[in-house]
């Protein structure tokens, strides 16, 4: 019974995610004719334009067959894992994203665990203390936390530790795993800073709605220790709503990685993407988005699993409906 | 027991009384933001564009209170003048959006059917995309700078907002002025938009004030990337994207265009709380 609901459930997303990654990826297409000018001109980049190379173009790009023909030969490509070539470096668009895509891994995951034990903990002790200092100045740290955006924020981070106090490289990614964390330490802090605030957010106002439940109540009247409270009854409930924010929560990672990779100087795929953009190298552009998308597509999907995994409330809910 | 409870959770008098100075503060420092933006002219020690290249970028001065940046600009006047982009953008994304998503939450909300499910698929869909990375690469990619981020942002600002507005028109719906309204006769263009309207427009408002402060982030985060306003306009994201390099030697010329960043959408962000919290109760 379990195991078909969460199977119909997956099958569902699926339903649901892979019309969405076409469009997508249909979207990622098109940008070599909306950009301005003849999509030959765009693709040509800075290469002579004799007609040898236009003709090869013309051919690798099939611009010659109608729009949706084109659209399908290149999806065809595309799925083989053949992302082309890339205009500035002529070079293979997906071993430039294997070779970047290390760092940002690394940087997300350090941020993650940042986010996750500080966050959740800050929301934890500011909805226990409801009204004092400390919760004000969570609620305080919240705004700020979601008015800042990771380039500010890490601008004053490179400045106050990397200029004032020198304690951590201000450019660079380092070798090795040591030396790449301590490169690493301000831009993850950065990337946590901005996400942080929604973790805190939502684990304080979800934490309050629970302790007040009769659940709770009943606990407490039977006189169970308050940590045990806290670990088995309140903070599984509580966490749910974090869960959920989960795609919010991911999308917020990729997009602020961006801005904190341009910020440090740090060479993943976030600043492979703004080097192709400001470069307009169309077929880099192309191939770094589309992994950038089918990544968020398939957390959320993952996400969305998780969550009906450990909440038998939607689960079941989902099985009758 | 339970009302001796409520009491407790409830903060005291005090908590409420420093988030109104804080309210004045805020109100304050959108007030300096907008003078700056409208006599920018008036109130800037210099020109944002007078170049100084034999004197490069010098940290603060007596002359130069925030120091020049790499060709010898006013780094304050071109943060005074940078109030205006900082402004003009995000208005306009804020009110175009909430204006596209007004109509089409009254819609969707009121007519349900086929409309609404039409509607709300593309929200679905819009809140699927990863929007930033999308705003990057269509700006880069179309090119236009500052206006098509505008523009790009509205259309990405719109699906949430829908959302918003659609679930206020949902709980107005089943309210019994509505029926009256029906009984009498009254066509559905004069109910969605004269009746309910009225009544979910204090909310519509608080999130206007809300998407501002996300619009300049947004806006000020594509300029960094040097994909916004066109070099050298005075625009505090630009001066983040330009002045980098000059870290160790005028860091001011970062951290002050940083610090109005925060400083207005932290500002606007709290007199959007605020106001929710004024108007919908």
């Amino acid at each position: 019974m379990i195991r078909s609901g969460v199977a119909r459930l997956i099958l569902m997303r699926l339903a649901v995610a892979i019309p969405l990654l076409l469009i997508i990826s249909f979207g990622i297409f098109s940008l070599v004719h909306v950009a301005p000018g003849d999509p030959v001109r765009a693709l040509l980049g800075t290469r002579p334009s004799d007609p040898e190379t236009l003709a090869s173009l013309r051919a690798r790009y099939h611009l010659d067959d109608p729009f949706i023909v084109q659209y399908g030969k290149w999806l065809g490509q595309v799925v083989q894992g053949d992302l082309g070539r890339s205009i500035s470096g002529n070079r293979l668009v997906l071993s430039s994203i294997k070779e970047r895509a290390g760092v940002t891994i690394y940087l997300c995951l350090v941020s993650t665990v940042i986010v996750l034990v500080a966050g959740i903990l800050l929301g934890m002790f500011a909805a226990f203390r409801r009204g004092g200092r400390l919760d004000r100045f969570v609620v305080m740290f919240g705004v700020f936390g979601i008015s800042s955006p990771a380039f500010v924020t890490g601008i004053f981070l490179l400045y106050v530790f990397g200029v004032v106090l020198g304690w951590f490289p201000t450019f660079g990614a380092g070798r090795g795993f040591l030396d790449r964390f301590w490169h690493l330490t301000l831009p993850s802090v950065a990337l946590a800073l901005s996400i942080m605030a929604i973790v805190v957010k939502i684990t304080r106002t979800s934490m309050i709605e629970v302790m007040e439940r009769d659940y709770v109540a009943f606990a407490r009247a039977r006189g169970m220790s308050m940590t045990r409270i806290t670990f088995a009854y309140i903070l599984r409930n509580a966490l749910i709503p974090v869960v959920t924010a989960g795609g919010i929560i991911v999308i917020g990672f990729l997009a602020n990685a961006i801005y904190v990779e341009v910020t440090f100087a740090i060479p993943g795929l976030g600043s492979l993407i703004v080097d192709a953009v400001q470069k307009r190298d169309i077929p880099l552009i192309q191939g770094t988005t589309l992994v950038f998308a089918v990544f968020v597509v398939v957390i959320n999907l993952v996400v969305d699993v998780i969550y009906t995994m450990i909440d038998p409330r939607i689960r079941f809910g989902a099985v009758q409906s | 027991m339970s009302l001796h409870v409520d009491e407790a959770k409830t903060p005291g008098r005090a908590p409420r009384m420093t988030i109104s100075i804080g309210i004045v503060i805020c109100f304050c420092i959108m007030a300096v933001v907008i003078i700056c933006a409208l006599f920018g002219s008036s109130v800037a020690p210099d020109s944002p564009f007078t170049q100084r290249l034999e004197v490069g970028d010098t940290p603060p001065s007596a002359e130069f209170l925030a120091g020049t940046d790499l060709l010898g600009r006013d780094v304050l006047s071109r943060v005074i003048y940078g109030a205006w982009t900082a402004l003009v953008g995000p208005i306009v994304v804020a009110v175009g959006a909430w204006m596209i998503a007004t109509v089409l939450g009254l819609v969707s909300g009121y007519l349900g059917g086929w409309v609404d499910s039409a509607i709300m698929r593309w929200v679905d869909f819009m809140l699927a995309l990863p929007a930033p990375l999308i705003a990057i690469v269509v700006v880069g990619v179309v090119g236009g700078g500052y206006w098509t981020a505008v523009m790009v942002l509205i259309i990405l600002f719109t699906a949430p907002d829908t959302r918003i507005v659609r679930s206020a028109v949902l709980e107005q719906r089943p309210r019994p002025y509505i029926d009256a309204a029906r009984a009498l006769g009254i066509s559905k263009t004069r109910i969605l938009f004269v009746h309910i309207l009225p009544n979910v427009l204090p909310i519509i408002l608080a999130y206007v004030v809300l998407d501002f402060a996300f619009a300049l982030v947004n806006l000020a985060g594509l300029s960094f990337l040097g994909l916004g306003v066109e070099p050298g306009t005075p625009d505090w994201g630009r001066m983040l994207f330009e002045n980098r390099t000059i870290l160790f030697t005028n860091p001011v010329a970062l951290l002050l265009p940083a610090a109005m960043v925060i400083l207005t959408a932290v500002s606007m962000n709290l007199i959007g709380d605020w106001l929710f919290e004024r108007l919908t109760r």
